[in-house]
């Protein structure tokens, strides 16, 4: 205990003045090329993986930000797209098309109509009844007749607009309406009749006055060509093709448009209708109705898929960044430890009679191995410092606050620790090297 | 009479030569007394370093025993040996070993970091005081002129009071008056009661010691002793 004592008690009068780490500290102001050498290497791998992991951090804010842009605008680009098939397909026809009991089914398929009727009390029935489901109705009368004054095959189409359905007030017309009297044609059949009643060059325009099935028209609208059936399809008021077709108070077909809102609520649709008309059979339309619901489906989809896809490219980008930190760590760390042993080794090479000295005078090879560790000990806490100093302040310049680092856990306090320590390992061996030196051999060449 | 500081018993050395094995010392035995003053005297190769490195506890001969204060330095280990070198030993080089890092007062006391054994600065500056370096306590060697730098190397040996200081050709590089303050350094040392071996070939030097022991190479010693 004395001994003890007495050995602190003397450290106190040296103190630091005259201690192992004060010579260490006065050897790194004399060699201090070496010792900036050391800092800079361990502020450098310090600095490496410290920036890997801000940019790993700025990497998932951007990307964030960028995702979350992108999504506001895919957003809106969908909405934008939905709205546009919504209107797009609005005119172009039903979901359900309801007929009489005894319809042929067949005849539609091949004909486009049916050739039976019903009455047109049908549709009033209908429109009256409080459906929850069917937004519009439309009662038409349409055939394929042969027309001479365009010498083709036409397909007459009498409808009275839209219906209004009960509690749900009048909407806009879904199919323009077209008054007694007035006709609409197809692209084929205005330019059949142009090339009858106008000379070469003239055209047909709203309000001029045609002949087609015998009676005369005032033409009302000229649709543009379609490339489809619609070029050889005449519209006109319900009223004028029960009398073109000698068939009053009768309607073929009662198209119903269903919720457009989603193409699983036909069955619910179908039910409703046919508990109001009984003497009817209810069909599913494969229309272009049912594409615009499929389209809202597949662009909600699209959506997803493209928002999943960022999403996923994104998550990929972080992983090959984070492989590549998972490469550069060790490979940072390897060749710190190696420039850190060789400045170390050359340190002790160039302190060679320096240490044979201190052996001479009486040190133990554990003071000795302390001179070399303390020193590497000095330069890995400095480097660390520095490196994380000059990290936070480029983070800082960068606009980053300091919290990044905190998200990442345990790897700051290892950095911390692990630098250092790393800087004692390199310099382990010439530290060993150094305290098993004989002083007679360094001495005997210092001598001799 | 007074006991033998150092004793060096039946002591032999060689070293790995390019011809092969240069022996260096055979069968060398010697005994310097407390407050004896000792010159061993002899030309470059006669093995003057070779001894002075034994018996500081440096070099392990290959035969023989050799004994400082009381201890077998050889048959102990190598960190009692240090403690040995520590303790009782106090060395002055040719080329005076100072740290260039460390200032005149730092050099004295750095000897004192080895057992933490408690040498103060104020019997460093006493003994700097004791060769004329007050003035230069803060100075680093390399401010220093060549006399002076011997001067902090022999305050630095004296500084744990040794019982056995060995010195090796410490007057070689320096001008007479600094040689003569180094000699008589020594001379002092052995009177106040340590045991103080030099090694020197210069004969103006070992005229200042009780007793000078000519050292020769090995194989013109062997011719010699042949009758």
């Amino acid at each position: 205990m004395r001994v003890v004592l007495t050995r602190i008690f003397a450290f106190a009068k040296v103190g630091l003045f005259m201690s192992i780490f004060g010579i260490v500290l006065r050897e790194i102001v004399y060699r201090r090329l070496g010792f900036v050498l050391g800092v800079f290497t361990i502020a450098l791998a310090v600095g490496c993986v410290l920036g890997q992991l801000l940019i790993l951090e700025q990497h998932d804010r951007r990307s964030e930000v960028i995702l979350t842009v992108h999504e506001a605008a895919y957003e809106k680009e969908l909405a934008d797209l939905e709205d546009d098939i919504r209107v797009f397909t609005k005119n172009l026809g039903f979901n359900l098309v309801i007929f009489p009991k005894d319809a042929n089914l067949a005849h539609f398929s091949s004909k486009g109509y049916i050739d039976s009727t019903m009455p047109q009390e049908y549709a009033d029935r209908l429109a009256k009844t409080p459906l929850v489901s069917v937004n519009h109705l439309l009662p038409v009368l349409e055939k394929r007749v042969f027309a001479p004054e365009v010498d083709l095959e036409i397909k007459l189409v009498g409808t009275i607009g839209e219906l209004a359905i009960a509690k749900k007030g009048k909407k806009k017309p879904f199919l323009e309406p077209v008054a007694t009297g007035k006709i609409i044609l197809g692209n084929e059949l205005r330019r059949r009749l142009e090339g009858k009643t106008k000379p070469a060059g003239g055209t047909l325009n709203p309000g001029d006055k045609i002949t087609l099935l015998g009676r005369v028209f005032t033409i009302h609208k000229l649709q543009p060509k379609h490339l489809g059936p619609e070029d050889t399809t005449a519209w006109v008021h319900l009223k004028d093709a029960q009398e073109i077709f000698d068939q009053p108070g009768r309607i073929n077909a009662l198209y119903a448009l269903g919720c457009n809102c989603s193409a699983g609520r036909m069955g619910v649709i179908r039910e409703e209708i046919e508990a109001v008309l009984p003497e009817t059979q209810v069909e599913e339309f494969e229309t272009k109705a049912m594409a615009r619901a499929e389209s809202r489906t597949r662009a909600a989809q699209t959506r997803k898929s493209i928002l999943d896809q960022a999403g996923k490219e994104r998550t990929e980008l972080r992983d090959q960044k984070e492989a590549f930190l998972g490469v550069l760590v060790p490979l940072v760390t390897l060749a710190a430890l190696t420039l850190l042993g060789v400045i170390a080794w050359t340190n002790m090479r160039e302190r060679r009679g320096e240490i044979g000295l201190y052996r001479a005078l009486g040190w133990r090879s554990s003071q000795i191995l302390a001179l070399v560790l303390l020193r590497a000990l000095v330069v890995g806490v400095t480097g660390t410092v520095l490196g994380l100093l000059v990290v936070l302040a480029a983070g800082r310049m960068q606009g980053e606050g300091y919290d990044w680092i905190a998200t990442h856990g345990i790897v700051l306090p290892v950095l911390l620790l692990g630098a250092p320590i790393a800087s004692l390992i390199a310099a382990w061996i010439p530290a060993l090297y150094a305290a098993r030196q004989d002083p007679a051999d360094i001495l005997q060449q210092e001598l001799t | 009479m007074n006991p033998a500081i150092l004793r060096l018993e039946n002591v032999s050395k060689s070293f790995a030569g390019p011809r092969g094995e240069v022996r260096v010392l055979r069968g060398l035995s010697l005994d310097i007394n407390a407050g004896e003053f000792v010159a061993m005297q002899g030309a470059s190769g006669a093995g003057k370093t070779t001894l002075l490195l034994l018996a500081g506890a440096m070099l392990r001969p290959e035969t023989g025993r050799v004994v400082v204060n009381g201890v077998d330095v050889y048959a102990a280990g190598a960190e009692e040996r240090a403690h040995c070198r520590s303790r009782h030993i106090g060395f002055v080089f040719q080329q005076f070993h100072l740290v260039p890092y460390l200032s005149v007062l730092q050099n004295v006391l750095a000897p004192g970091i080895a057992f933490a054994n408690g040498e103060t600065n104020g019997r460093a500056e006493e003994v700097l005081a004791r060769f004329g370096m007050t003035h230069r306590l803060h100075h680093r060697p390399a401010q220093l002129s060549s006399g002076e730098r011997q001067r902090v190397a022999l305050a630095r040996a004296l500084l744990h009071r040794p019982a056995l200081v060995l010195a090796d050709e410490p007057t070689g590089n320096l001008d007479l008056e600094n040689g003569r303050i180094v000699l008589d350094a020594l001379a002092e040392v052995a009177k106040e009661g340590a045991a103080v071996l030099l090694v020197t070939h210069d004969p103006g030097a070992s005229a200042r010691a009780h007793r000078v022991i000519p050292l020769k190479p090995v194989e013109q010693a062997a011719s010699l002793l042949q009758p």
